[in-house]
């Protein structure tokens, strides 16, 4: 066991939930990945469509804000109602350095990847070796 | 997505590792103990209108191939599969994303229509159209005048 303890890269910000502009939101599950050379952040975030997604980076905080359109009418009655409709959000401290211009995203099927790269200077460098003559 | 029309009777008990009932409340016909809370995956939100049946359920990161989506003997079963995105070299610092296999079955309120369903898919949202059978359909009783 290593006796290092690393500090998680990404953190939930505080506040996890906060108000939009139309009253409180969900919460989007999220797994976050680390490799090499970037942070990848995926969300579920179903029912949305591209043009609703709104993916933010200042100050090392990323937010992530989707609107759903809703899909019944307003006065719909259910047979069955096991889940509510309405707009995601969440936001996350990044602790890691990140190539801020080289941050990109990309949506399908429900799903959010936003690919965060690692600034050169947070990048794991391999030292070569030279053979002295 | 397959999307399966069994009408025949066969054995579904060893299928079920879990099973709702819809409940319609309707004169007392069909009641039967309300589905529970913790139902299973995926969620599921039932409506109907005059014509259908429509089941919706959350599955993002389901591909429709990996869907499997049947109605047999008045239950519509909803399977699949969500796969994880592990790799070589990544590691995990928050999953919340749950994966793997589900299968869900729901006892549907009337007879519907298992020729004509319709099932459809659009950013991670699982929509099943279920026509009702003529039996099902609301029916206008003219009130003849008394003489």
């Amino acid at each position: 066991m290593t006796s290092e303890t690393k500090e998680p890269q990404v953190q939930e910000t505080p506040t996890a939930e906060q108000p939009t502009n139309s009253g409180l939101a969900y919460r989007p599950n999220v797994d976050i990945l680390e490799s090499e050379n970037e942070l990848t952040l995926v969300m579920d975030v179903p029912g949305v469509e591209r043009d609703s997604l709104d993916i933010d980076f200042a100050e090392g905080v990323l937010t992530v804000q989707a609107r759903v359109a809703p899909r019944y009418a307003a006065n719909q009655r259910f047979l069955l109602r096991e889940y509510g409709i309405g707009s995601f959000y969440r936001s996350f401290q990044v602790g890691e350095q990140i190539d801020v211009d080289g941050i990109s995203a990309e949506y399908a099927d429900g799903v959010l990847r936003i690919h965060l790269p690692k600034a050169e200077a947070a990048k794991p460098r391999k030292i070569a070796v030279k053979v002295a003559s | 997505m397959v999307l399966r029309r069994l009408n025949t009777g066969s054995p579904v008990a060893q299928l079920r590792n879990e099973m709702d009932w819809l409940v319609q409340d309707f004169f007392g016909r069909g009641s039967r103990p309300v589905a529970p809370t913790a139902a299973g995956f995926p969620a599921l939100n039932v409506w109907e209108d005059g014509d259908s049946l429509f089941a919706e359920a959350e599955l993002p990161g389901v591909k429709s191939d990996d869907l499997d989506i049947s109605v047999m003997v008045g239950d519509l079963t909803i399977q699949g599969r969500r796969s994880t995105m592990a790799g070589e070299g990544v590691a995990f610092h928050r999953q919340e994303r749950g994966a793997g296999q589900f299968n869900r079955v729901v006892r549907l309120p009337f007879e519907v229509d298992a020729q004509r369903v319709e099932a459809s898919l659009r950013d991670g949202v699982l929509l099943v159209k279920l026509p009702k059978a003529e039996s099902a359909k609301p029916k206008k009783i003219a009130i003849r005048a008394a003489e």
